[in-house]
């Protein structure tokens, strides 16, 4: 029960930073990926203040070791660079490139009850249950 | 659309760091957006209920902060770009194993070199695209 309000205001908090920080907006997005445009440096804003959190906050996870609330990690081990992961990274920088819009933003945009921000994530959900089902979980 | 503005921006990125070191330290779990929302809809029983009360706090936050702070989204892509867009999201971030949230925010700052590479990929090739459209096709 408490892994799960911990999940709930965790997804809370990144809802609520993409909704300040602008990133539900795709526009806002599209500009920063626009580096021969007007840019627009608010993605990499948002990247420095999450990291600048993040990277103390991962510090201190691997020194406590085992989780406040589970018996251990989750947390995937360290690997090296695959073809997939490459490819996977390549198709997903087409997309973003084309809408805009990644997995986070497109979730939060529901609220706006906008047709396009619904169809965004049809897209996407049926893109990643087809690979659920070729992968062959 | 507003001009740039530094504060909301940092200040935003905060709340998602914040939003995956809890997650991390309290559950040990990745905050990756691409497979919480794809270990749903594989139907993992065992993960089921934390994957979806994540999402509900994602959309809820989402949907409550859009009415309070009602920001611009302007989602220019036309539908067929839209559908192919959206479609190559879902499988490139599942075939790569994550997307800006799980490589970006949390790899990232574990400094697993997986998640640089992959993160480093995809930001080059969506500026790539967004140039191929904006600059040299879409003009």
């Amino acid at each position: 029960m408490a892994r799960l309000l911990v999940s709930l205001i965790a997804g809370g908090l990144f809802g609520a930073g993409l909704i300040i920080s602008q990133m539900v907006n795709p526009a806002r997005v599209l500009g920063f990926l626009d580096v021969a445009g007007t840019w627009d440096p608010t993605l990499a804003f948002v990247l420095a203040g999450a990291l600048a959190v993040s990277v103390p906050g991962h510090w201190l996870v691997r020194r406590i070791g085992t989780p406040v609330l589970d018996r251990k990690s989750h947390l995937p081990p360290p690997g090296r660079p695959d073809r997939r992961l490459i490819a996977g990274a390549v198709l997903f920088g087409i997309g973003w490139g084309l809408v805009g819009f990644c997995p986070g933003p497109a979730l939060a945009a529901l609220g706006t009850g906008e047709a396009k921000a619904f169809g965004f994530l049809a897209a996407m959900a049926t893109g990643m249950w087809l690979f659920g089902r070729i992968a062959g979980r | 659309m507003t001009p740039f503005d530094p504060i909301p921006a940092l200040a935003g990125g905060v709340l998602i760091g914040l939003g995956a070191v809890i997650l991390a330290l309290f559950n040990g779990r990745v905050a990756g957006i691409s497979g919480i929302l794809g270990g749903l809809l594989d139907g993992e029983r065992a993960n089921l209920a934390w994957r979806a009360a994540f999402i509900a706090g994602l959309v809820g936050a989402g949907f409550l902060g859009l009415k309070l702070v009602s920001p611009d989204v302007m989602i220019a892509a036309d539908w067929p770009i839209l559908i192919i867009g959206g479609l190559l999201v879902g499988i490139g971030t599942r075939l790569g194993s994550g997307c800006t949230s799980g490589h970006g925010v949390c790899g990232m700052a574990r400094g697993s070199i997986r998640s640089i590479a992959a993160t480093a990929v995809y930001i080059s090739v969506a500026v790539a695209t967004v140039f191929v459209t904006r600059h040299l096709i879409g003009g």
